[in-house]
């Protein structure tokens, strides 16, 4: 008597677990064979739409998964893009084993420096010191002639991985920054499984409660901003490589609102939302700014762009994710962020 | 670096702060009271110094009566921004506020490209503001940057006395402390809230008009003055006044002697200056004392 019922109990949860996974699994499966039916220039969009998911990720552990909204996250888009500028030399191609790691950890420990110091603040004094820090990192570029000044730097010789990889190879490529997408993923989906993911999800939701029960909040959070600069760093690398070429804008405040505004459009609180806001924020760039479909409308995209962004904020205020939220589990994701970008004081 | 160049840069770091100062009080003000994250604030300051170059050549030498008309138009857009666009936003995350307030930038710099086009304009100093009185035997001083400075603070004076002194500005400063006290007791939130965003245009739009003579008129001005204004607001303490006042003039200081002294990396001495000083005081200079 008791067996079909235990055992429907126990495969309940199994069962919405691998249809959690399909989803992500079948998307990642469609794009495998994607270059194959699609023309170079649809094939570059794929690219930075794929790289700009990965930056999108790693700014979602910090503003989704800890509660830290972050207004200067392409300081380590850029850095990452620069180092690997930088560490290309001229003629010769270097290798991915240590310039990938280079490039990750300098995001990284620009990431430490930043992140011990900012983290003392709270809401939007955050924003604003994180943004101050991104801030002297672009001027540092900016204004100074060690890598190119406003010009930028060229990346003509792109890396290799001894014979087995070569990144100059268009297919090369969009293999190497499909498999850096699923590993990304992957990792921030088991990472916000494990004891430390739900460490973060406690500071998200009351910080205070954390420090009482034990936990050093300070350090996850560290912790969480070190592992998403090295993530965007990552990011950065690809970019660098896919354009050939880096310049200061990479660090700009426009650049680390547009990553955040992915966040907001694609729904602040989910990986898939991360991702989904890529896709529509970059698409939706392309498609309102390309000749060729929109006509002369293409000049003013910022018009019909503007006007779509306003619409959705009007008619979709959980951002895309909201139109796929069962009404079950809506409020319980009702204010993901909202009690940490700024009202703590009221 | 003698004692007359010294005064220059000293006069010449004032006036922008004070110009700082009326563009971040408009912020602080929308910022600490009704709680909205408004990117779109440096669209304001852009759309005063386009009217600057629309208007000028109707005044003429009218200066004065050109920056009463542009502060009057600034704040009916202002009020009809909010009715459309903001009202519905206060009860939204504050990461709406960001995304809305970010498509409001594009649609007006669109819209402003449609009406003006994208060309870099100058607007003329009107005829007895144009020259210069002379500091010391050899350097002079633009008489216009005097009469900027003497506005921005005749500006602050009457903010001040307003919000510190009469019956509105109570109202002002109880509505950013608690906001359903303040409907409970029977005080229309809405309106006073419609109001202050229109005052906050009309501040961001003024300075814009004040600034079109002294740099010129261009497409994006909004956007570099929009995060310096965040920083001063910030620095200062959000909400606070008399500390975006103390913040705007650090960093007209930070910033014009930084130029004077490190050509190379000034562009990096306000962020380090905000970074040390929230750094030191997270909360900011000012706390909100009320």
């Amino acid at each position: 008597m008791y067996a079909p019922s235990s055992s429907a109990a126990s495969t309940a949860t199994p069962a919405r677990a691998t249809r959690g996974w399909l989803l992500p699994v079948g998307v990642a499966l469609a794009l495998a064979v994607l270059p194959f039916v699609i023309s170079s220039y649809q094939q570059d969009l794929v690219l930075k739409v794929l790289i700009y998911a990965i930056f999108a990720l790693s700014l979602e552990l910090l503003v989704g998964s800890t509660g830290l909204v972050s207004l200067g996250h392409a300081a380590f888009l850029g850095i990452g893009a620069y180092v690997a500028a930088l560490g290309s030399p001229a003629s010769e191609s270097a290798s991915v084993l240590w310039l990938l790691p280079a490039a990750m950890g300098s995001a990284a420990a620009y990431a430490l420096f930043v992140g011990v110091l900012s983290l003392r603040t709270k809401g939007v004094y955050f924003i604003m010191v994180t943004l101050a820090f991104a801030q002297m990192a672009y001027f540092v570029f900016h204004d100074t002639r060690i890598a190119g000044g406003s010009d930028g730097l060229y990346l003509n010789v792109k890396p290799v991985l001894g014979t087995l990889l070569d990144l100059d190879k268009r297919v090369h490529f969009y293999y190497f920054v499909l498999a850096a997408l699923v590993l990304t993923y992957a990792l921030l989906a088991l990472l916000l499984r494990s004891r430390f993911g739900h460490a973060l999800a406690g500071i998200r939701s009351n910080e205070q409660r954390m420090r009482a029960v034990g936990f050093r909040t300070y350090t996850y959070k560290l912790a969480a901003f070190v592992i998403a600069g090295a993530l965007a760093g990552l990011a950065g690398f690809l970019l660098a490589v896919k354009d050939g070429v880096v310049n200061p804008d990479l660090l700009s405040w426009h650049e680390s609102g547009g990553v955040l505004l992915m966040l907001i459009l694609g729904g602040v609180g989910h990986l898939r939302g991360a991702v989904i806001g890529a896709v529509a924020f970059t698409l939706l760039k392309e498609l309102y700014s390309s000749q060729g479909i929109v006509g002369p409308l293409a000049d003013h995209w910022q018009l019909t762009f503007g006007l779509t962004i306003i619409a959705f904020v009007a008619l979709l205020p959980k951002g895309l994710m909201g139109l796929t939220a069962r009404p079950k589990s809506a409020p319980a994701r009702a204010r993901p962020a909202g009690a940490v970008t700024g009202d703590d004081d009221e | 670096m003698d004692l007359t160049t010294f005064l220059i840069q000293c006069l010449n770091s004032v006036q922008y702060g004070l110009l700082l100062f009326l563009v971040a009080s408009g912020l602080t003000l929308i910022f600490g009271i009704m709680g909205v994250i408004n990117l779109a604030h440096g669209s304001f300051y852009m759309l005063g110094a386009y009217m600057a170059f629309a208007l000028a050549p109707l005044f003429g030498p009218q200066f004065l009566l050109m920056l009463v008309a542009g502060v009057l138009l600034a704040a009916f857009f202002g009020y009809l921004l909010e009715w459309v666009f903001f009202s519905y936003l206060y009860r939204r995350e504050h990461l709406q506020q960001v995304l809305m307030t970010y498509a409001l930038i594009l649609v007006f710099e669109e819209v402003r490209s449609l009406l003006v086009g994208n060309d870099v304009h100058g607007v003329q100093a009107p005829g007895w503001l144009a020259g210069s009185i002379a500091l010391g035997e050899r350097m002079t001083y633009p008489v216009y940057r005097l009469f900027a400075s003497a506005a921005c603070i005749a500006v602050a004076v009457g903010l001040y006395f307003v919000v510190n002194r009469t019956r509105l500005g109570m109202m002002v400063r109880a509505g950013a402390s608690n906001r359903d006290m303040v409907r409970g007791l029977g005080i229309n939130i809405k309106l006073l809230y419609r109001c202050v965003f229109a005052a906050g245009v009309a501040l961001a739009a003024l300075a814009g008009m004040i600034a079109a003579p002294l740099s010129s008129v261009y497409p994006g001005m909004g956007g570099s003055v929009l995060i310096i204004c965040f920083v001063v607001v910030v620095i200062g303490g959000i909400g606070s006044i008399t500390g975006a006042l103390i913040a705007s003039l650090l960093i007209g200081f930070v910033d014009t002697f930084g130029k004077v002294f490190f050509a190379e990396l000034s562009g990096l001495g306000v962020y380090l200056l905000m970074a040390v000083i929230l750094v030191w005081r997270p909360e900011g200079l000012v706390k909100r004392n009320y």
